[in-house]
């Protein structure tokens, strides 16, 4: 298993658009820049984004987890972006409702079905209504990294056995 | 006694939320000793498991119409409603 890209370069604070598809393209284009996904990675998430929204109503603040095909993806890695104001995402498995989404998890996983431990360690992530509020709340990019490699357990992860 | 229950487990890119949530119904029928075969796949690929399926457990949105129950997992994401939809996986498992 290929190693997760996670450090600051992939956190991004203060993101601004007015639609999901500027918050989308704002951060798969720094991605692509970091040559961690294609270039195909952008349409292509926009398109999944728009077919099957990724959106969940959180306890207290909505989350986004857009991802697409492994093809477009070139290294495993989790970009987090904060939102300067909350953008409306499609609910998960719902297509008539919205919901205002302040964090976005953007996910270029590259093999499936081998990243079951760091997927239910970021369900838990929304599940924790104060690590929500608390990443929402920070401008420091250091301390978000920080805290989410805590609570997704990136030693045990990076390290393996 | 009831038989093995073959459960599609899908989500859009059949990567992400479909291995969260087919893992937790894998321990959910260890459980509760029941034998089940889980199946991840994208929601376009329900079609080719169409006649040999006994229900769907999907993340992603539907609009067709299939021959067995859809239960909507979202809650196994979010952790709001988790119990009942548990529960409603359980009653069609034990069918």
């Amino acid at each position: 298993m290929s190693e997760l890209v996670f450090d600051e370069s992939v956190i991004l604070l203060d993101i601004e658009g007015s639609t999901k598809e500027e918050i989308l393209s704002a951060m798969g284009n720094n991605l692509v820049d970091k040559g961690l996904v294609k270039e195909s990675f952008i349409n292509a998430i926009i398109a999944r984004e728009g077919e099957f929204a990724t959106g969940l109503p959180t306890a207290g603040f909505s989350v986004a987890i857009p991802h697409t095909d492994v093809e477009h993806v070139n290294r495993k890695t989790i970009s987090v972006g904060v939102l300067r104001n909350a953008v409306d995402f499609g609910v998960m498995g719902d297509e008539s409702e919205t919901t205002s989404v302040k964090l976005v998890f953007m996910l270029a996983m590259n093999e499936a079905h081998s990243q079951l431990a760091l997927l239910q360690k970021l369900m838990q992530v929304f599940q924790n209504e104060e690590t929500l509020k608390y990443l929402v709340s920070q401008t420091d990019k250091t301390s978000i990294k920080n805290h989410l490699e805590d609570k997704l357990d990136f030693a045990a992860l990076k390290g393996g056995e | 006694m009831a038989d093995k229950k073959k459960v599609l487990v899908a989500c859009g890119a059949g990567i992400a939320t479909s291995t969260v949530v087919n893992s937790a119904i894998e321990e959910m029928a260890k459980e509760n000793n029941l034998k089940v075969d889980l199946v991840q796949i994208k929601i376009a690929e329900v079609d080719s498991h169409v006649d040999s399926a006994d229900l769907l457990v999907t993340t992603a949105m539907t609009k067709k119409e299939f021959p067995f129950p859809v239960i909507n997992a979202r809650s196994f994401l979010t952790g709001i409603g988790t119990d009942d939809t548990k529960k409603q996986i359980l009653e069609e498992l034990k069918k």
